[in-house]
């Protein structure tokens, strides 16, 4: 070291003062106890939240229309979902960060194909109904043009749809089985049946929801709840939980991003993979602090170690 | 056998190489620079402390699997419990990061434990998201409905679904606590290797 050039923000200088007696053991007993208990004191005082999990059938019986609207949605290829791009499908590029359409090359890997996993293959798993096999027979035997005329048809007249009598009704003419889709898959939903064809579409045992959160999602309910708990992404989102809890208050600066311009006005379309690039640029500085000059000598220039150390320095004076 | 055999043996060139980088004395020392008197030396220790918590906690959850807590007061406060434990978790990491920032503790050839303390960091964070993700309850689906968006526009998110509870809970009670302790064991035996960094030179010492 003597050769070299002592450099204050990477080496250390070398101590020769004194050493007092210091129980490690003892130190971190007390510590585990202590932050025990502060832990044992929180959870009684706040607890922890847990409102239950929305299902489809609550969503279909709370907000029919909505859930129709979902539905329809999904059929005609306007929903989120449905225009998603990667992973789902290849609707759309998805974000790009500058020139990197990042999703859209690694492709789609999840797929999900809403007409046929969201409204089709569920009605088909319904016990016979006379009604709705012919109509699906129908859509099956039918051109893809035909449907896509069916289902335009129906679209043009749904902002007059509504729910009366428990049935779903639309003033739509050559609409085809269109209306017999959306007015059975709303009462499929309302009665459960729908949660359940959704879970099990990959097998009787399953752990994945992707389906039935992707359809949740598409619709406006899950979201009016969510803002009743003010949890919308502009209400600092995802970081927050449910009630008064301190949530992932980590993610401050993640949520940060997306409360302000570029990224919540003229960068929004990607603000997702902006703002990730962007944490993560972030996360390698701190990884990599000492060896960043500038960075590294913040500590030193700023003089808050005086503080720290304030007693050593008293010491040696 | 001659000791040169004995010597060469793997065993006994590891045994020689940990006993010589990291003697007893050095890993449980039973004396401290005098330096090491602030308060923001408890934040490390506290962390540790709170990580145990965090995993005890976690472990009784486990017993009795994912859904028990809904249907269980004890089950509710064991969950309290775990929450509470990971805010602690993190408030004590957050100011241990800080302090050891303004103490540019990597410097005389800490950065080794300056960076996986930031990795832990964030493996933190990727461990308590997935447990959000993995509460079956509705704060699980508005959390991973938002979250997927972020992950998918990486490219990341066509293997890491956030949607899929298996595979979160898989992340969040296996692979990533793991990687958690693992990385935490490293950071803590690193700063016994290396001792407690001294204080910036001050133009003081030199003319005394
Ligand atoms: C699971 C999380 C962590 C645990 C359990 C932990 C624990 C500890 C403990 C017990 C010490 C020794 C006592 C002390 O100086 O406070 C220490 C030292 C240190 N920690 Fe951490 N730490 C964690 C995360 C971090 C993070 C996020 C950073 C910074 C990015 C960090 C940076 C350091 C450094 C640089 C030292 C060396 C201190 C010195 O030589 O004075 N640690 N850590």
């Amino acid at each position: 070291m003597s050769s070299k050039r002592f450099r204050p923000d990477v080496d250390a200088p070398e101590y020769h003062g004194r050493y007092s007696p210091y129980d490690i053991i003892k130190e971190g007993t007390i510590a585990i106890v202590l932050v025990g208990l502060l832990t044992i004191i929180l959870a009684i005082v706040f607890g922890s939240p847990d409102e239950r999990a929305i299902t489809i059938k609550t969503w279909s019986n709370a907000a029919p229309v909505d859930f129709a609207t979902t539905a329809l949605s999904e059929l005609n290829g306007t929903s989120g979902t449905a225009q998603y791009g990667a992973p789902y499908n290849t609707a759309s590029t998805g974000q790009q960060l500058g020139p990197l359409q990042l999703s859209k090359w690694v492709g789609v890997r999840i797929p999900i194909n809403t007409v046929k996993d969201f409204v089709i293959s569920p009605l088909r798993a319904m016990p016979s109904q006379p009604a709705l096999r012919d109509a699906l027979t129908q859509w099956i035997s039918a051109s893809t043009s035909t449907q896509d005329a069916w289902v335009a048809n129906y679209t043009k007249a749904a902002d007059k749809l509504t729910f009366t009598n428990s049935v779903v009704t639309v003033p739509a003419a050559n609409a085809g089985p269109v209306p017999i889709f959306i007015n059975d898959l709303t009462q499929m939903a309302r009665t459960g049946a729908l949660d359940q064809a959704l879970i099990t579409e990959s097998g009787y045992y399953t752990t994945d929801y992707t389906r039935p959160l992707l359809f949740l999602a598409d619709g406006a309910y899950l979201e009016s709840v969510a803002t009743k708990q003010h949890l919308l992404g502009t209400q600092w989102g995802m970081m927050n939980e449910t009630g008064s809890y301190p949530g992932q208050a980590w993610l401050w600066l993640y949520s940060f991003w997306y409360q302000i311009p570029p990224f919540n006005s003229s960068w929004g379309a990607n603000a997702d993979v902006l703002v990730w690039g962007l944490m993560m640029l972030l996360s390698a500085l701190l990884l990599l602090v000492p060896f960043i000059p500038g960075l590294r000598s913040i500590p030193r220039r700023s003089r808050v170690y005086r503080l720290i150390w304030r007693e050593h320095y008293r010491d040696q004076k | 056998m001659s000791t040169t055999e004995i010597d060469r043996q793997w065993t006994t060139r590891l045994r020689q190489r940990a006993t010589g980088k990291l003697p007893p004395e050095k890993l449980l020392p039973d004396t401290q620079p005098t330096y090491v008197a602030s308060w923001i030396y408890v934040f490390g220790v506290a962390t540790l402390a709170a990580l145990i918590m965090v995993i005890v906690t976690g472990c009784i959850l486990a017993i009795r699997g994912p859904l028990w807590w809904h249907g269980s007061v004890y089950g509710h406060f064991v969950n309290s419990l775990h929450l509470w434990s990971v805010e602690i978790f993190f408030f004590t990491m957050i100011v241990h990061l800080w302090g050891k920032f303004f103490m540019a503790a990597w410097r005389g050839g800490r950065t080794l434990t300056w960076m996986t303390g930031v990795v832990t960091f964030l493996a933190s964070i990727a461990t308590a998201f997935t447990g959000y993700a993995s509460q079956t309850n509705f704060d699980s689906q508005w959390i991973t409905t938002q979250a997927k968006d972020g992950i998918n526009a990486t490219g990341a998110g066509a293997y890491f679904n956030v949607l899929n509870l298996g595979q979160m809970l898989m992340w969040h009670i296996v692979l990533l606590p793991l990687a958690a302790v693992v990385l935490t064991a490293l950071h803590v035996l690193l700063v016994r290797v290396k001792g407690v960094v001294p204080p910036f030179a001050e133009k003081v010492e030199v003319h005394s």
